[in-house]
């Protein structure tokens, strides 16, 4: 048939046009040897680890032959590498991905909020800071030209009696769900309206065990005063652990004891194309116990407490960091090994007129070989953990870019690790092979 | 015998510092003719290797000079000095050196591919190589799979799959039996009779002498006698007792 022969041979060209253009490649790379600042050496280096990958000739490229199966010939030293390798790169992983899932957690409320600008009381460190401001400041606010509304919203701890015995800490964000203000998402049972019924309130189904409420229509009480759960939200959690629940102003001022003239943020509104900067400037000079931030600002000033404030974070950057170094040990420890035991043969390598540039290709080779293998099998068990966590409190969250990050990590490991075989092959001398 | 392919002229090698500093070549003078197989021979820490060393320029002399293919070393950079090792110079070890993960036609081929020769020339160069020395049949074969004459003999096609002019050889047989021995050295003599090409074997092995068309011996860092062999080349016995 003519579309099949069409095809055949578009391929057929396609594969050549390939071919030729790696050939091209290959050879500019062979021949390119710029002089400047002694880039000599560094672009004979690219050239020699890029030879195997651009050659189109159908030879194996015998530097990646030779790396390959030095790497490869001690099964027992090779599988402890990538070990070592697979090890290092799963910490590293889940510590950044837990940080990714910490930093994205300690900001939902945040994200979830449709506000232009935040009123919050001076030296408020993050959202779940129950500090108060006074309604007076709403008045303030409203007065500032291009502020068009300035809505109250409570966030305050209070007492959950648990219907088995005692009671657990809940954070009650309470917010008019006739305005623009902090609502529940998420919802699997009952609607928003649900909450303008008395005594309502919406929490999450990953904290029911923990509120011993079996869901919908159950009748609780917070603050020793009657609740009803109304709404039924999924994946609304609290890194804190403490469970979120949602309920209009007032009701969330009874249940938290809260004066009706109290609130935790004000929300506000700009008019269409006021300038957000300008009346921030404007709303914190007439402010007198509060400041205005910008949605993110107010993030990143969250994300600073929670993640360098409080030692979590840096928490996170130790384990991933001491995950970095042990793989680089162990790495470093198998290539210096296979170098050493290769020593008289490279030293008969750069006899015969290797240039050193060569030999520290091979080992290049094996290290990024190392990396890749070792990658490979991480980035499995990552996807593996990221499944298993994505129901839990604090999932391994992963993203392109941070796996990615994650792959040249591996590879700038390995590469560095490569550093101490690299340097035993710097001091060897070609005349070592006469003498062994 | 032509002009020589590579020569010592009054080399002088200082090695090591301070206390432990030892002059291992006293004005030593050598060369090496193509289509000649000189033994160099002389006690433990005479300077063979030393000089052996200097002469495949992986040593610079302290004083005096090497030329190889009438290129004089004097003040090349390293990475001159390997370039013409590369392109001239050919080494067999005692010991081989051949890489254990690789077959014998890699390890031969690597000589080639340290060049930038990485082609299918590459591989057909390597089995001639191998071909001249007897192995055509072992191309595949890694060398735990081979005899230590095997092994020597396809160090030794790795040596001349490059062209070199020189054959630069530390002790090839002594790690070798009898057999073995005469068969890697028939092997050097046959290489020998090139034209273009020399070959110089440092040796305690007296075994080999039948082979050398040319005898130099050297002791505490000077030459103390040169011979000629008699039949001014590799004997007659020599040549019946090689193995094919």
């Amino acid at each position: 048939m003519k579309w099949r022969e069409f095809i055949a041979l578009s391929a057929a060209r396609l594969l050549r046009g390939c071919l030729l253009r790696m050939r091209k490649l290959s050879a500019r790379a062979r021949s390119w040897t710029p002089s400047f600042l002694g880039a000599d050496r560094y672009s004979r280096l690219a050239a020699e680890l890029c030879s195997p990958l651009l050659a189109s000739q159908l030879v194996t490229p015998l530097i990646f032959k030779l790396a390959a199966r030095n790497l490869f010939h001690d099964r027992l030293r090779f599988i402890a590498t990538i070990i070592g390798i697979v090890f290092s790169m799963v910490l590293v992983t889940v510590q950044m991905g837990l940080f990714l899932s910490f930093e994205r957690m300690v900001t939902t409320m945040i994200d979830h909020t449709p506000a232009d600008l935040w009123i919050m009381p001076f030296g408020t460190k993050c959202f779940e800071d129950p500090s108060l401001l006074d309604e007076r400041e709403r008045f303030r606010a409203m007065s500032i030209k291009g502020v068009t509304d300035a809505v109250p919203i409570l966030i305050s701890f209070a007492q959950w009696r648990v219907p088995t015995g005692g009671t657990t800490p809940v954070l009650v964000i309470g917010s008019d769900m006739d305005k623009a203000g902090l609502r529940p998402w998420n919802i699997v049972e009952g609607d928003l309206d649900a909450l303008s019924i008395p005594d309502a309130v919406a929490i999450d189904q990953s904290y029911f065990d923990r509120l011993g409420s079996k869901g919908l229509g159950d009748t609780v009480e917070i603050g020793d005063r009657r609740a009803q759960v109304r709404v039924v939200t999924k994946g609304i959690r609290s890194f804190t652990t403490t469970p979120y629940v949602f309920t209009p102003l007032d009701r969330a001022r009874a249940y938290t004891g809260t004066p009706p003239n109290k609130a935790t943020y004000l929300l506000v509104r700009l008019a269409a194309g006021a300038d957000v900067e300008s009346a921030r400037t404007r709303l914190n000079e007439t402010l007198a116990k509060a400041e205005a931030l910008t949605p993110a600002e107010f993030r990143s000033r969250s994300r600073s407490f929670w993640l360098f404030g409080t030692g979590a974070g840096a928490a996170l950057f130790a384990g991933a960091l001491l995950g970095m170094i042990v793989g680089i040990v162990i790495v470093a420890q198998t290539l210096y090994s296979s170098t050493k035991e290769y020593l008289n043969e490279f030293a008969t390598l750069r006899a015969i007129g290797s240039s050193s540039i060569y030999i520290y290709a091979v080992i290049i080779i094996q290290a990024l070989l190392s990396a890749i293998i070792g990658f490979g099998i991480a980035a499995g068990i990552g996807v593996f953990i990221v499944e298993v966590t994505a129901e839990s409190a604090l999932p391994v969250f992963m993203t392109p870019t941070l796996t990615v990050s994650l792959f040249l990590l591996t590879i700038a490991m390995c590469v560095i690790s490569a550093m101490s075989a690299i340097v035993q092959v710097m001091r060897m001398d070609p005349a070592m092979a006469f003498t062994r | 015998m032509t002009e020589p392919v590579v020569e010592a002229i009054e080399v002088v090698k200082f090695l090591g510092d301070g206390a432990s500093k030892v002059q291992a070549l006293k004005g030593v003078s050598l060369s090496l003719a193509s289509g000649e197989l000189v033994l160099l021979m002389g006690p433990s820490g005479s300077g063979k290797t030393t000089l052996l060393s200097v002469l495949g320029c992986m040593l610079s002399p302290t004083e005096g000079s090497v030329r190889v293919c009438g290129h004089s070393t004097a003040g090349l950079p390293p990475d001159q000095l390997t370039k013409l090792r590369r392109d001239h110079i050919g080494f067999v070890f005692q010991s081989y050196h051949l890489f254990p993960t690789l077959t014998a036609v890699d390890n031969v081929r690597l000589a080639l591919d340290v060049r930038g020769e990485r082609s299918h020339r590459a591989i057909t160069k390597a089995i001639d190589a191998l071909a001249i020395v007897g192995l055509s049949h072992k191309i595949n074969a890694y060398p735990l799979q081979l005899s230590s004459g095997e092994q020597q003999r396809v160090a030794i096609a790795r040596a001349i799959v490059g062209n070199a002019s020189a054959i630069l050889a530390d002790e090839p047989t002594a790690a070798l039996d009898s057999e073995n021995g005469h068969s890697v050295m028939s092997v050097l003599a046959e290489i020998a009779r090139h034209p273009g090409r020399g070959v110089l074997v440092v040796t305690h092995d007296p075994r080999i002498l039948p082979f050398a068309n040319r005898i130099v011996r050297i002791e505490d860092g000077r030459i103390v006698g040169k011979e000629r062999s008699a039949a001014a080349g590799p004997t007659e016995q020599a040549r019946s007792l090689a193995v094919p």
